[in-house]
């Protein structure tokens, strides 16, 4: 009981936070309250299949797989898989993190793991439809040009910024969240 | 849509699990279970956060403080909300194409779309927890910059 009520203790700072923010000022409060409700909504919706799958994947697929897809060898087809599945998402980008989590615990490599955020946060198929709509296919155009190797770049850059110790560190925590 | 997707994919999926091996279907579910619960409470203080953020800087608020200025001024403040705020996809595009249209310029707009989806501050204690301080650090801090080169490069493409 204790040792959930230290867990969820942000959580409850929070929720009494709004609820002060609705006494102080009514209009405010209500506002970030539906706002919240309809976001633990959609949170609701779009996780549990992604963490059933997540499931599945840490039981049924082998380390030596994945690390052969994904892995320090794996050549071109790891960066490009990690790119086509980080784009194929939905959801927020906070989803994609227990997904980096599960793909790191299975060995695939850091900076590839680091594409799939990328392409998670700029690159999601059914959000590219939705910006040709809303800023037309120029500007969706230009922005993917240009993301597609920036996301690599800072993939790398990131990866080459740790030591071999940092990214043993990440591997191990990654071993133990799951 | 490409929710219900998911959930007909995770459900032949675990069908299929559970037609080949029932124990390790079970032991699935449970490591499902589990590690959303490890990272329930962040995920909700993260809601709650975004659901202030949001009530505070809601699209008129966001469009006030973008429309007025212009030129590197207005890059950086752009750059600097769309850093802290998380709004998705389908409330931030309408929000740029508004902004065009009262005026913003390209390079602006591009700028706090970039940020917005490269660089998340409300979820860095989320980020940290699987990747450690110094890629989390450097991952949004190289988004950061990288967003004003990809605002330049849409500037000169399409503006």
């Amino acid at each position: 009981m204790i040792k959930i009520a230290k867990r969820y203790r942000l959580f409850f700072i929070l929720a009494g936070l709004n609820l002060a923010l609705l006494v102080i000022n009514p209009s405010l409060g209500q506002k970030s309250f539906s706002i919240t409700w309809s976001n633990v909504l959609e949170m609701l919706s779009v996780l549990p299949p992604i963490f059933v799958m997540l499931g599945l994947l840490d039981v049924w697929v082998e380390r030596e797989a994945m690390i052969k897809l994904m892995g320090e060898k794996s050549g071109i087809m790891g960066p490009g898989l990690a790119f086509l599945l980080g784009s194929a998402a939905a959801g927020p980008l906070y989803a994609a993190f227990p997904i980096a989590g599960i793909l790191l615990k299975k060995g695939s490599k850091l900076s590839n793991v680091l594409i799939f955020i990328g392409a998670w946060s700029t690159t999601k198929i059914p959000q590219l439809l939705f910006e040709a709509s809303a800023m037309g296919v120029d500007f969706m155009m230009a922005r993917f040009v240009i993301n597609l190797p920036v996301i690599a770049l800072i993939a790398y850059a990131t990866e080459k910024m740790l030591s071999d110790s940092d990214k043993a560190q990440i591997y191990k925590s990654a071993e133990d969240l799951q | 849509m490409i929710t219900k997707i998911f959930y007909a994919m995770a459900m032949v999926l675990l069908a299929v699990s559970f037609a080949k091996d029932r124990k390790k279907t079970r032991m699935a579910l449970k490591k499902a279970w589990k590690s959303f619960e490890n990272i329930l409470p962040q995920f909700l203080a993260i809601i709650i956060i975004i659901g202030i953020m949001l009530a505070v800087l809601s699209p008129d608020t966001i469009s006030r403080l973008l429309g007025r200025e212009s030129g590197l001024l207005g890059m950086i403040m752009a750059s600097i909300i769309g850093s802290i705020t998380l709004i998705p996809g389908f409330v931030a595009f309408p929000l740029a194409s508004a902004l065009l249209k009262n005026g913003a310029g390209f390079m602006q707009v591009a700028v706090f779309i970039s940020t917005l989806m490269m660089v998340g501050i409300v979820t860095i204690p989320v980020e940290m927890k699987y990747f450690g301080k110094k890629a989390t650090i450097a991952r949004n801090a190289l988004g950061f910059v990288f967003s004003f080169v990809i605002a330049a490069f849409i500037g000169v493409m399409v503006g």
